[in-house]
């Protein structure tokens, strides 16, 4: 009985959340299932469905492989880079000043520094593009070229290289993110107790020797999370390459990613049925990235 | 001028495009509305019935809408009452509307979310436009409609063989540039592609570029600039057969030459920063006189009309000569229709639908619109005694001396919006150097190619 109480208390406060959870997340993923099976232009009533052909066709698809090709590099640049100057700069608010009386400290000012790290985090993602778009503007009217004319260099088409636009975007993506993962490896490092920086730096540990080897092993948790988190960004990047590089994966398709082109299928082109098999596509994509990575950094606990 | 103000290209626009088959008998589905005898109310409106009109607020705003057509409307049907609605997302508004039974009466299709007319009207949702066609017009009741405007609107009206779309403005589409600038330096307007170059080369050594459009946002204007081009070598039947997909349209050689002369351009006299600019910058360095030529309708002097300095003044130049032997002599340029008006077939109010178009094309109604928006209409004779400025006026001279030689508008443009889409990628590629006009024709065969397999996409056919 009183078990029952306890878990009735519970589920009351459950039953909310999890059917508004069940109509407007659950169920559109559903509905995403059963409209990739069929070929629905998004005006008709009738539905009619083709089985598994939009998968095939998305196979054969270049445009497809593209934006693959392009996650694949964001999947590797932006969680390494992101987080290993998230790390460095963490290391040096919260333990690089050194050992100075009673225990660790950060570089003089660091209380400052958090706060303008974080800045970056708290613009709207559209708010970031338009800003960037004058940044990277391709002309001497552009923040960066204005810079490197006075040094004589001619104008970059940062967005419009083929070679550097997909860069170019991928350093907006880590100068958004970075203040986030600042603020939260800081968190982790705060919870390291000090006694084993203050024992290592007894025994004559300098600043390199004490983050590989207590810091970062004992951030490992927080690391594995942000790793995730930023996997399943370099699978979206939608508002920011929309506004900065355009819906047509310019230039030659450099910055073609999913979720733009499942975008411009459905609505441009009305293929819903076929974009929505991309937005399956996209979802098994994402989700084998997260369990692949839980799998393979698993690790025993260390107790602090 | 004069002839001109005697009607926005009837006659021109006639010669090259006469209404083929525009009174179709067959075309007499069951969204068709019955006449009345009644040639004051020839659709037999309910004024009890409330209309409503959803207008996309673009470039020509609502207020056309608001202040001028409901109101005829309001007057035409006393007590009437109207729903206005203005938005810049007429697909996601709309889409779920009509696909679950309540579209509005009246519907101004255009924006970046216009709906696709073509998945529409396969659903039955367009209502039938050849009793509006042919019904008396407002100011003389003993003529119909269908000869009080240009003969082009009953072209590009049809959808499956119907009537289902009224375009209702027109355009003229060419080179534009500053006349006061040419004025004040000597400069004749090239008449050749030499003479086109040479004045290339004159520009530089002022530090103004020959040509640019813009790469961010526009780059469909180079492209329809590319096809008008092929058109002007090779006859409108070059962009007649890319419409149709034809086999091999696209390598045809004078889409191969149009491509050529203008990445040529490009190269020589272009920079290569405009790929980056979206339209509103680029037109602000063709302000500023740090481009020449710039590819685009006449809707731009209204765009633009804020920021247009005192020593700037908008003029229209026709494409130069390619080659010796253009099929199109110098002078052609593109008088198109545009801005597409549908009217709901299965809307509460189809008769009041077809009633308000019949109103926009009233003498009343499109005088107005063109005192509003700074735009003509398709009405003949509508823009008497409005007073057009300067850059409009340049387009109505261009289109008188053009006469019979009006390059036709690429309609797969609005047939199959993912070709359009894919050759506005094409386009950027090619004339950035980075493939040769050769592989761009080739790149837009493949794709014409897979629409044309294609099964899931519904086909039209233009003869005109």
């Amino acid at each position: 009985m009183e078990r029952l109480r306890r878990y009735g208390f519970v589920a009351g406060f459950l039953v909310v959340p999890v059917a508004l959870y069940s109509v407007f997340v659950i169920s559109p993923y559903i509905q995403a299932f059963q409209l990739s099976l069929t070929s629905w232009n998004g005006y008709s009533s009738v539905v009619r469905y083709v089985g598994l052909d939009n998968f095939g066709r998305l196979l054969e698809d270049e445009v497809f492989w593209r934006a693959l090709r392009n996650h694949g590099l964001l999947l590797l640049v932006l969680p390494i880079v992101t987080i290993v100057i998230a790390l460095f700069l963490s290391f040096l608010l919260n333990l690089g000043g050194g050992t100075r009386g009673a225990g660790m400290k950060g570089v003089w000012g660091s209380t400052f520094y958090r706060v303008v790290y974080f800045f970056p985090q708290v613009l709207a993602v559209a708010v970031v593009g338009v800003l960037f778009q004058a940044v990277y503007r391709p002309d001497e009217d552009g923040v960066l070229n204005g810079v490197l004319g006075r040094f004589g260099v001619e104008p970059v088409g940062w967005l419009t290289e083929p070679g550097l636009a997909l860069w170019s975007i991928m350093a907006v993506m880590v100068w958004q993110a970075v203040g986030f993962y600042v603020v939260l490896f800081s968190a982790g490092m705060a919870a390291i107790p000090r006694d084993y920086f203050e024992a290592a730096a007894l025994d004559g540990a300098g600043r390199v020797r004490l983050f590989f080897s207590i810091t970062l092993p004992l951030l490992r948790d927080t690391v594995q999370v942000g790793w995730i988190y930023l996997g399943i960004a370099a699978f979206d990047g939608f508002a920011l390459i929309l506004v900065l590089a355009g819906d047509k994966g310019e230039p030659d398709g450099a910055t073609t990613i999913l979720p733009v082109t499942i975008y411009k299928t459905a609505f441009a082109f009305n293929k819903v049925g076929y974009a929505s098999a991309m937005g399956v596509a996209l979802f098994f994509l994402t989700v084998t990235f997260a369990v692949l990575t839980l799998r393979t950094t698993r690790r025993e606990r260390i107790e602090l | 001028m004069t002839a001109f103000v005697a009607g926005p290209g009837a006659g021109l626009l006639s010669a090259c495009a006469t209404a083929g088959g525009g009174g179709d008998p067959t075309a007499a589905p069951a969204t068709s509305i019955a006449a009345s005898a009644d040639p004051k109310n020839p659709f037999g409106v309910d004024a009890k019935k409330p209309l409503e009109v959803v207008i996309f607020s673009g470039g020509y705003g609502d207020a056309y809408a608001k202040d001028l057509h409901e109101e005829l409307y309001k007057k035409a049907f006393a007590g009437v009452s109207i729903k206005h609605t203005a938005t810049q997302q007429i697909g996601t508004q709309l889409r779920p509307r009509f696909v679950g039974g309540d579209a509005p009466d009246v519907l101004n299709n255009s924006g970046p979310e216009a709906m696709d007319l073509v998945a529409l009207a396969a659903e039955g949702h367009l209502a039938d436009l050849a009793p509006l066609f042919d019904a008396p017009s407002v100011d003389e009741p003993g003529k119909k409609v269908r000869d009080t405007i240009t003969p082009a609107v009953l072209d590009n009206a049809k959808i499956d063989g119907k009537d289902l779309v009224l375009n209702y403005t027109v355009s003229h589409r060419a080179l534009w540039y500053n006349a006061k600038l040419f004025e004040s330096r000597g400069w004749a307007v090239p008449k050749t592609w030499a003479e086109f170059t040479a004045l290339g080369e004159t520009a530089k050594k002022d530090g103004i570029l020959l040509f640019a459009y813009p790469g961010q946002k526009g780059p469909y204007y180079q492209l329809w600039n590319v096809l008008y081009t092929a058109a002007k070598i090779g006859g409108n039947q070059v962009i007649i057969d890319l419409d149709n997909l034809v086999d091999n349209a696209w390598n045809a050689e004078p889409v191969k030459q149009a491509v050529t002369a203008w990445a040529d351009v490009q190269a020589k006299y272009g920079d290569k920063a405009y790929f980056g600019l979206d339209h509103t910058q680029t037109q602000i360095k063709h302000l500023q006189n740090e481009v020449l030529f710039y590819p685009v309708g006449s809707w731009i002097e209204n765009e633009m009309t804020k920021d247009i300095p005192l020593d700037f003044q908008y003029a229209i130049a026709p494409i130069p000569d390619v080659t010796a032997a253009d099929k199109m002599p110098y002078g052609a340029i593109q008088v198109g229709v545009g801005e597409n008006f549908v009217v709901a077939a299965k809307g509460k109010n189809p008769q009041g639908g077809l009633e308000y178009l019949r109103i926009m094309l009233s003498k009343e109604g499109a005088k107005g619109f063109t005192e509003k928006t700074k735009n003509l209409t398709v009405v003949n004779g509508a823009a008497e005694g409005v007073d057009l400025p300067a850059g409009l006026k340049s387009a109505a001279k261009a289109q008188d001396a053009a006469g019979e030689n009006i390059i036709t508008d690429a309609r797969f443009e609005g047939w199959y919006k993912e070709l359009f889409d894919y050759g506005t990628e094409q386009i950027n590629v090619v004339m950035a150097g980075r493939i040769t006009p050769e592989k761009f024709c080739a790149n837009m065969q493949k794709k014409a190619d897979a629409i044309k397999k294609d099964d899931a996409v519904a086909k039209q056919t233009r003869s005109q």
